[in-house]
C-alpha cells in the first residue's frame, strides 16, 4: 500500500495530530513500507479462524456495587495545565 | 564484595544478619549511580531523598524485627509505571512535568513490602521501540560498550541493573520489552503471563499485550520478585484470578530433580529467520547443548504462523496505541500547547509537539489500519492471525513443557544504527512477540557473548502461567553456564 503525502494530512487529521511539514514526506514513505510489509498478512488463510482481540483469561469480572468516595478535584485536577478552582480550562469549543 | 555489587538474595542475608543496613546499601547505590550514571544514562530520575527516607524506615522496621523478601532493598522501575508523587515522564515531553496521584499496584506492593524506589529509569517514549533511542530525553548506552545500545523499551531498566546502579528493576514488555534488553545487557528479564501481575498504574501502550517483569542480576532474584509482583489485582480487570505459587520453590524442584523429564521445543521457523547472527546462533545452540546434558529432552517443533507475527503484532500494537494515546490531549494532564485559539487546534499542535516521531507513526499507522475501509484488510486480519499463532503455541506445548530460542537475531546493535529505518527495528522482535500475541510467558537469561563481547540471551517460554517451569529451567541452564558473575567493567 503505497501512502501519498496527503494520506499522511488526513490520518493525522484523523488522529489529531499536526505533522510538522519536514516530517511528512518521510512518514509517507516509511508508512508506506510499514504497509507493504503488513500486506503479507494477507496472504494468510484465516479461514475459521476466531478474532482475538486480547490475551485475558474468558471470564467475566464482576465487582460488589458499592459507591466509593471520590478522590475529589484536588486530586484528580492536580495535573491540568489550566483550571479554574473544580474546572478545567480549554480553548473556545464553539464558535 | 562492593553492596552495590549484592545480588537481592546476598543483601537480604546480609541486612537480615544486621551485617549491613539498607541505609548502607542505598547510599553505596546511589554512589554507584553518581560514578557511572552520568555515562550510561540510564535513570530520568533519581529520589535521593525519598531513597534514603524509605532505606531509614526499613532500617526500623527490621530493628523491630521485621523480614519480608523486600524489606530495604533498592529498586529501579522504568518510568512507565506511576509513582505517587515522583515525577512520571514515559520517556515523553508530553508528560515532562506528569506527577501521579497514585501508585501503580506492583508501585504499592513494592513500597508496602519495604522496596526502597531509587529512581525512575528510561525507556523508548510509551515503551515504543527497541533500542532506548526513542527517548524524549536521552539515549541510554549499553554498559558492556557505550557504542552500543541497551535494547528496548525497557533500555534504563536492564542498563540499570548490568551496571549494578540498582539491586533489580521493573520494566514492562509488550513484544519483547523485558526480554531484549535483558539479552543485550547480559541480565535476567522475565515477561510473565498476561494477567499474572495488574496493570494498574501502567500507563498503556497496548493494553492486550502489555505486562509488567523484574530485571534483575539471575534467576533467584527473579523468582524472588516474581512472588512480589504477582496475583490478582480487582483495579485491573484483566489481571487473573488465579492461583500463585511460591517461584522460589522452583530452584528447589531444580536442586531435588534437575531437569529431568522435562521437554523442551525448538520452533523451526525460528531458526530459519534470515539475519541470524551466527554468535547468536552458537551460543542458543550451545545453550541447547546444556540443557540435553541436564536430561531435557529436545526435539524440534513448528510455529507455522511466526511469518506473519511481525505484521500481525505491528498493525495490533499501533491500533491500540492510537486510542490508548488520544488522551493526551492537553486537557487533563502533561504538556499544553498554549498559542492555539481553538480546540482542535490545541489538540492537533499538542500532541505534535508533545510527542516524538516514532509515537506520531505508530499513531498514524494504527488510526490508518481503525479507519473506514481498512479496518477488516488490517485489524481484522490481524486479530485472525493472532488467534492462529495462539493455537501455534497450544498445539506445540501439548508435546513439551517450554519451547526455547535467541531472543534477537544479532547482539545489540551500535546507536543510531537502525534509527532512520524503523521496519528493520521492528523485525528485531521476530523471536519476542509471538508470546504477547498469545499471552505467554517468556525468559531471556545470558547465555554468552558474542565477537564484540555484548553479551547474548537465551529465551524461554512457557505455557500460560507455567513460570514455574521457566524459573527452574533457567535455573538450571544459568548453573550450568555459569555466566551470572560477569558484568561489565566500569
Amino acid at each position: 500500500m503505497k501512502i501519498t503525502k496527503k494520506d499522511i494530512e488526513y490520518i493525522a487529521h484523523l488522529s489529531r495530530l499536526e505533522v510538522d511539514d519536514s516530517l511528512v514526506d518521510k512518514f509517507a514513505d516509511q508508512v508506506s513500507r510499514i504497509l507493504q510489509y503488513i500486506d503479507k498478512l494477507k496472504d494468510a488463510d484465516v479461514s475459521g479462524a476466531e478474532l482475538m482481540s486480547g490475551a485475558a483469561l474468558d471470564t467475566n469480572v464482576f465487582r460488589e456495587d458499592i459507591a466509593h468516595i471520590p478522590p475529589g478535584p484536588s486530586v484528580t485536577l492536580a495535573n491540568a495545565p489550566e483550571r479554574d478552582d473544580d474546572f478545567y480550562i480549554v480553548p473556545k469549543a464553539v464558535g | 564484595m562492593q553492596f552495590h555489587e549484592l545480588t537481592l538474595f546476598d543483601a537480604r542475608k546480609l541486612l537480615d544478619a544486621k551485617e549491613i543496613s539498607s541505609v548502607d546499601l542505598v547510599t553505596a547505590l546511589l554512589k554507584r549511580i553518581d560514578d557511572c550514571d552520568g555515562d550510561i544514562k540510564a535513570y530520568i530520575t533519581v529520589d535521593e531523598k525519598g531513597a534514603l527516607a524509605a532505606a531509614q524506615k526499613a532500617d526500623d522496621r527490621m530493628a523491630n524485627g521485621e523480614s519480608t523478601a523486600l524489606l530495604g532493598i533498592p529498586l529501579a522501575l522504568k518510568d512507565l509505571l506511576c509513582t505517587k508523587g515522583l515525577t512520571t515522564t514515559c520517556a515523553s515531553r508530553i508528560l515532562e512535568n506528569f506527577v501521579p496521584q497514585y501508585d501503580a499496584t506492583v508501585v504499592e506492593k513494592l513500597k508496602d513490602t519495604g522496596a526502597v524506589i531509587l529512581g525512575k529509569t528510561n525507556l523508548d517514549e510509551f515503551a515504543m521501540g527497541s533500542s532506548t533511542e526513542n527517548s524524549g530525553f536521552h539515549i541510554t548506552r549499553n554498559p558492556w560498550n557505550f557504542d552500543y545500545v541497551p535494547g528496548g523499551s525497557s533500555g534504563g531498566s536492564a542498563a540499570a541493573v548490568a551496571a549494578q546502579m540498582c539491586t533489580a528493576s521493573l520494566g514492562t514488555d509488550t513484544g519483547g520489552s523485558i526480554r531484549q534488553p535483558a539479552s543485550h545487557c547480559g541480565v535476567v528479564g522475565i515477561k510473565p503471563t498476561y494477567g499474572r501481575v495488574s496493570r494498574f498504574g501502567l500507563v498503556s501502550y497496548a493494553s492486550s499485550l502489555d505486562q509488567i517483569g523484574p530485571i534483575t542480576r539471575d534467576v533467584r532474584d527473579t523468582a524472588i520478585m516474581l512472588n512480589a509482583l504477582c496475583g490478582h489485582d480487582p483495579r485491573d480487570t484483566t489481571s487473573a484470578n488465579v492461583a500463585v505459587p511460591d517461584f522460589t520453590t522452583a530452584l528447589d524442584q531444580y536442586d531435588a530433580q534437575g531437569l529431568k523429564g522435562m521437554t523442551a521445543g525448538i520452533p523451526k521457523e525460528f531458526l530459519a529467520v534470515k539475519g541470524l547472527d551466527p554468535d547468536v546462533e552458537k551460543a542458543f545452540y550451545d545453550s541447547v547443548k546444556q540443557l540435553e546434558s541436564l536430561g531435557v529432552a529436545v526435539k524440534e517443533i513448528s510455529l507455522p504462523h511466526t511469518d506473519y507475527a511481525v505484521a500481525a503484532y505491528y498493525v495490533i500494537a499501533p491500533s491500540e496505541a492510537s486510542s490508548n494515546l488520544a488522551r493526551f490531549d492537553g486537557v487533563r494532564y502533561g504538556y499544553r500547547d498554549t498559542e492555539s485559539t481553538d480546540l482542535i487546534e490545541m489538540y492537533k499542535k499538542t500532541k505534535s509537539k508533545g510527542f516524538g516521531d516514532e509515537v506520531q507513526r505508530r499513531i498514524i499507522t494504527g488510526t490508518y489500519a481503525l479507519s473506514a475501509g481498512y479496518y477488516d484488510a488490517y485489524y481484522g486480519q490481524a486479530t485472525k492471525v493472532r488467534s492462529l499463532i495462539s493455537q501455534d503455541f497450544s498445539r506445540a506445548f501439548e508435546g513439551c513443557d517450554i519451547i526455547v530460542s535467541p531472543v534477537a537475531p544479532t547482539p545489540a546493535f551500535k546507536i543510531g544504527e537502525n534509527m532512520d529505518d524503523p521496519l528493520t527495528m521492528y523485525l528485531t522482535d521476530i523471536f519476542t512477540l509471538s508470546t504477547n500475541m498469545a499471552g505467554l510467558p517468556g525468559i531471556s537469561i545470558p547465555c554468552g557473548h558474542g565477537k564484540t563481547g555484548l553479551p547474548i540471551g537465551f529465551q524461554m517460554m512457557a505455557n500460560r502461567f507455567d513460570e514455574m517451569a521457566l524459573v527452574r529451567a533457567a535455573y538450571g541452564l544459568e548453573q550450568a553456564l555459569d555466566l551470572k558473575k560477569q558484568f561489565p567493567e566500569m
